[in-house]
This record gives C-alpha cells, sequence and structure tokens, in this order.
C-alpha cells in the first residue's frame, strides 16, 4: 500500500502530545479514500494514523522523525497534508 | 492535634476551609445481561460520555475544551472500546469488561518515560470513570461546600471543571504538577498541592494549603491560620495591584519609562505567556539546548528553537546568549572537566573561542532566525576586547557562508554581557552593540563570594556599594554613548533590589517572567 511516503521531524518541545494528535487524526479522517500509516521507524510497526489511542500509544518525543505512507484513491493527496500539517508543528499557537 | 504535610506545590495560592475527602473507586453492582445487551450497554454509556463531555467543552472553553476534546477524541477511537467489546462477546459483563479494558490503558501510559505521557494516565482515568458511572447510573458526588479543601488521591480535569473552587483549594496523594488538572488549576488560580503521598486524615475536619509552598496543614493552628490568611491577604492586595499593571509598559512614579524584559532557557517557557507583559526577551539561555548526554544541536534544530522564540516575541527585540557552558553549567564533552576553579576558568566566550566549530554552527543559526524579527547576540563572560571582536570575526564568516549557499539570513546586534570587573571597570574599550550587566557573576566576582557558598552567601550581594558603583558607571557609559544597558541577573526579578538599581541609573531590566508582576509593582511605586 506505501506508494507514497515521507518522513518528519516532530519539533513541539512536549512531542506528539494530546492537542497534536487530535489534529492528526482528524485531519487523516478527511481522506475516507486513502489507508494512512505512521511509524516511529521506517521498519515500522505501522499503525493507522486514523486512531489516536494508536498515535498517542506511539509516544512521540520531540525530535522523533515520524514516517508517514499513505495509500489508496486519495494517498498522494493524504500524505501531503499529513506531512504540511507536522511540518507547521500542528498550527499550535504557543511557541 | 494539628498536623502538617509537605508535598510539591502545583498552583500558588492559599485556601482555609472545611476538609472535603473524595473517594476513589467504586461500590455499586449492576446486573449482566446477555453479550448483545452489554454490548449495546457499553457503547451507550460511551456515546452519553462523549455528549456529556461535549457539552462541558463548550461551556468551558479555551485551554479545558481542548482537554476535553482529546478525551472525545479517545472515546470515539474503535481502538479503545475493542477489547472491551471481544472481553463482552467473550461473556464479560459490560462494567467489568470496560473497567479491565482502561486499567490496561492507565497502566500503559503511568509506566511512559516521558512525564508529559505518563501525566495523561489521569486523562484516561478521567474519561474511564466517566463511562462507567453512565453505565452503572451512578453521578459525580461533587457536592461540597463552598470554600472547602479537598483531599483526594488524584483529580481528574472533568471532575475539577464540574466543580465551584471559589475559595477554596486541593491537595493530592499523587498528581503530578504536568497534569492537565494541574494546568487548569494554575489557569484559575485554585491553590493546589501534588504528592504528599498517602495520608490519614480520620479525625480532621479542616485544613488549610499554601499552594505556593506546598505545604498542607490539617486542622491547622490558630496562629497557622493567622498566619496564612495575613498572607493569602497581602498575595490578593499586590495581584489585584498588578493586574492593572502586568500588560502595560512599566513606568516609575516620575514617569521615567523602564523596560521590562524577561528571560528564558527554552520555547516551553513561553508558553501561554501574552508578550504585551513585556518589552522584549532579555536573556535567552541556550545551554538547555545543549543535552545533558552529551552531542550538540544541530543548525536546523537551533534554528528551528530561536525562530519560535523571534516569531512569538511579535516584533519585540529578542536577545540570545551564545552558549555559557563552564562554571557552575558543565556540558559533557564539552566544557574542561577537572578545573581546580571553573568559575574563573574555561567558561563562557572561552570554552566559544576554544571550540570555534561549535560556535559557527550556533552563529548560523542566530543569523538564519534573525530574519523573523529583532534578534540579538549577547556574548558571555567577554574580558578583553579582542574577544568580542573574535566573536565578530566567526559571525562575519557564519554570514558570508549562508550568503553562498543561498541560505536566507541577517546580521543580527552584537553585544556583551558585563560580569567580568575588568570589562565592567574599562567599559569603554569595548564596541559593543548593547551591553547587559549579568548582576549574579559580576556580585561574586567584585565580592570574592561563591553564591553557592552558604558560609559567604551573605556576602555576595548586588546592594554592595562596590557592585552598585560598577553598574551606575556601565550605565553611565551606556547613557553618553547611546548604548542600551540592561541588567539580567537574578537581582531584576527581585523588588527588594529593584529601587537599588533603578537608582544606579539602569532603565531596563530583564528577568524570569513569574517576576514580571512584582517588578512592575516596585517600578511604579520608585520615585
Amino acid at each position: 500500500m506505501s506508494e507514497h511516503a515521507a518522513s518528519v521531524e516532530i519539533t513541539n518541545p512536549t512531542g506528539l502530545h494530546a492537542r497534536p494528535a487530535v489534529k492528526l487524526t482528524k485531519l487523516a479522517k478527511t481522506f475516507a479514500d486513502a489507508t494512512v500509516q505512521v511509524a516511529l521507524a521506517e521498519g515500522g510497526p505501522w499503525i493507522d494514523a486514523k486512531s489516536v489511542v494508536k498515535i498517542m500509544a506511539l509516544k512521540a518525543g520531540r525530535g522523533a522523525f515520524l514516517h508517514i505512507r499513505a495509500g489508496g484513491a486519495q494517498g498522494a493527496e493524504a500524505l501531503a497534508a499529513l506531512a504540511a500539517l507536522v511540518r507547521r508543528d500542528f498550527d499550535e499557537t504557543h511557541v | 492535634m494539628s498536623s502538617v504535610f509537605d508535598g510539591q506545590p502545583a498552583a500558588p495560592g492559599i485556601a482555609i476551609g472545611p476538609l472535603v475527602r473524595l473517594a476513589q473507586g467504586r461500590s455499586v453492582e449492576r446486573a449482566a445481561g446477555t453479550a448483545e445487551q452489554e454490548r449495546a450497554a457499553l457503547t451507550d454509556a460511551i456515546e452519553a460520555a462523549v455528549a456529556d463531555l461535549a457539552a462541558l467543552a463548550e461551556q468551558a472553553g479555551g485551554d479545558a475544551a481542548d482537554i476535553l476534546e482529546f478525551q472525545i477524541a479517545m472515546l470515539e477511537d474503535d481502538a479503545l472500546r475493542d477489547p472491551a467489546l471481544s472481553a463482552i462477546a467473550a461473556g464479560t459483563a459490560a462494567d467489568a469488561a470496560w473497567a479491565e479494558t482502561m486499567a490496561v490503558q492507565v497502566a500503559e501510559y503511568e509506566a511512559a518515560e516521558d512525564a508529559y505521557f505518563r501525566a495523561r494516565a489521569a486523562d484516561l482515568r478521567d474519561l474511564g470513570e466517566r463511562v462507567l458511572r453512565r453505565l452503572l447510573g451512578t453521578t459525580d458526588d461533587d457536592t461540597f461546600p463552598p470554600g472547602a479543601v479537598v483531599l483526594a488521591h488524584d483529580l481528574t480535569p472533568s471532575r475539577f471543571l464540574a466543580a465551584d473552587w471559589r475559595g477554596g483549594g486541593i491537595a493530592l496523594a499523587a498528581g503530578s504538577k504536568a497534569s492537565h488538572v494541574a494546568m487548569l488549576a494554575r489557569a484559575r488560580g485554585v491553590p493546589m498541592v501534588v504528592g504528599l503521598g498517602a495520608i490519614d486524615a480520620d479525625g480532621h475536619a479542616r485544613a488549610a494549603l499554601d499552594g505556593a509552598t506546598g505545604r498542607l496543614w490539617l486542622s491547622p493552628g490558630a496562629d497557622d491560620e493567622t498566619m496564612l490568611a495575613t498572607l493569602s491577604a497581602e498575595a490578593l492586595e499586590a495581584g489585584r495591584a498588578a493586574a492593572g499593571l502586568l500588560h502595560r509598559p512599566a513606568a516609575t512614579a516620575g514617569g521615567q519609562r523602564i523596560l521590562v524584559q524577561i528571560n528564558v532557557a527554552d520555547p516551553s517557557d513561553l508558553e501561554g505567556l501574552d508578550p504585551a507583559l513585556c518589552d522584549g526577551i532579555g536573556l535567552t539561555r541556550t545551554e538547555l539546548l545543549f543535552p545533558a548526554g552529551g552531542g550538540l544541536p544541530d543548525e536546523g534544530t537551533q534554528y528551528e528553537v530561536y525562530r519560535r522564540i523571534v516569531v512569538w516575541a511579535d516584533g519585540r527585540p529578542v536577545t540570545i546568549r551564545t552558549l555559557d557552558a563552564g562554571g557552575d553549567k558543565p556540558i559533557a564533552g564539552l566544557t574542561v572537566d577537572g578545573e581546580s576553579n571553573p568559575f574563573l576558568g574555561v567558561r563562557g566566550v572561552r570554552l566559544s573561542l576554544a571550540r570555534p566549530e561549535v560556535l559557527a554552527v550556533q552563529l548560523r543559526a542566530l543569523a538564519r532566525a534573525a530574519v523573523h524579527g529583532t534578534l540579538k547576540i549577547m556574548v558571555p563572560m567577554v574580558t578583553v576586547p579582542e574577544e568580542l571582536e573574535a566573536v565578530r570575526a566567526l559571525l562575519d564568516a557564519a554570514l558570508s557562508d549562508l550568503a553562498g549557499r543561498g541560505v536566507p539570513a541577517a546580521r543580527p546586534a552584537l553585544g556583551m554581557m558585563v560580569e567580568v570587573p575588568a570589562a565592567a571597570l574599562a567599559i569603554e574599550r569595548f564596541e559593543a552593540a548593547f551591553f547587559s550587566i549579568g548582576s549574579n557573576d559580576l556580585t561574586q566576582y567584585v565580592t570574592a563570594s561563591a553564591r553557592d557558598i552558604d558560609a559567604v552567601a551573605a556576602l555576595a550581594d548586588v546592594r554592595n556599594p562596590a557592585v552598585l558603583r560598577l553598574i551606575a558607571e556601565v550605565a553611565a557609559h551606556g547613557e553618553r554613548i547611546g548604548r542600551e544597558v540592561s541588567l539580567c541577573g537574578d537581582a531584576a526579578g527581585d523588588p527588594a533590589i529593584v529601587p537599588a538599581l533603578l537608582k544606579a541609573g539602569l532603565t531596563s531590566l530583564s528577568m524570569a517572567p513569574n517576576t514580571v508582576a512584582a517588578v512592575k509593582t516596585a517600578i511604579a511605586r520608585y520615585e
């Protein structure tokens, strides 16, 4: 399924914490025709980017690289949107 | 009998009132139905809990809404309920299945290495209990008298939000300063102490707590109550006076404008702070960027941190100090080990010039971040002009290197810290764009008294006339040549010392963010 892939650094001081995890999964869910998975290492384990429970279980800290892969009709689009969200530091308003 | 317990301060403030103990756990039994009925009971309870949370979030708004939004997203995720549903399919009752599933989740968060993720266990417990209450048909028993001091094992965010805390306080046996409920308590001014450990409160009906020191009194004595009530009234009055000044530019009673800047060590220090609080950042420490375990942060990592601080400042000047390691701030693999007197050894700019490759990375990152606002570079521990000039040459090299690679960059103003007496006494020799007096080191060098040796700490007083005279001379030099002179040591954040600094002619101070209110009040009172 991994037709599209990217890896992005998490720059938030508290890592991929509650608010960003909610934003990430909400965005992933808007792409109904894409399967999106994330992992902390290129070799996996890969988990469903639409599950906030699983994203939080990653416990990804600051400086971790989030590997993202996506497939399906909206795969390319989903990957671009998710990678951009992480690069924008999840639009966190505080520093 | 009065008893005193010490925990960790989580939210400042004083509360005195009736003691209320919140029970944990549940004792209600429910009759289990068929697997199909149990499955429906659990999904209905989750749906109802989500609706409760949504209503609560709408009411609360802001940070509280974000916290509840997270709980809603977790509850709506099938991954959370799947283990419970399969236990139900195997014949377990809905409440037992859910309780077991949540216990596993909570335990996983509690085992996390990272304090942030560990603190999320309380959120999981919160949403778990909410579903369970829906399933069992019980309600929150949060009816305690106004002004109560509530003692509990831990407290969940939704339980916090459901109660009226005016005049009251919270004492927790467990809990963490990093928990969502501690954040909420700080934001709403509810005094809170955490980490008290198991407390036997039998026979006590009244309690007092001081959230600033982390102390809890059960059956406080009349003396304790009087002392705390006085403290509380003073804090209230100071708070009222300061609230009016906090987000306004500071000026003395005589109308002299004083720049009030803040000291930061990490972008997270700025979280929740309104930039209107200050006239800029007078000191950004960069030592924390360098991990204790060794290794050096690369240019991109540093750039990102500097950029975020500059963006936060929203046009206000941001002064960033180049690495000030050594002395009492060793960094493995970088500072020199085993010096006989590290405070007089290879520290500050001396270390940076001994390791120019490390400084070069930092200067490139700073020049790149300078395009996003007003960034100024401050060099610590300068003793002779040649050191400042050597840094300037490295900055020139960094800028031409970036230009050669086509990387956007801007030249930051280059200033120096004045903390070595040799620099303070001959300040006119230094071609610096600005001066910032590091009063901690200047005081200990002028009085030959280390702050960390108790027996001589009293001698290390910034109000020693010799230290104040040096400060006044540096301030006068700046005034003559039209360059800013600021002061960024602990003295700037001490309202008892601020008048002496203003008298010495300083018009710019930089301090820890949590002292700004008190300092602005002291400035406003200065004639």
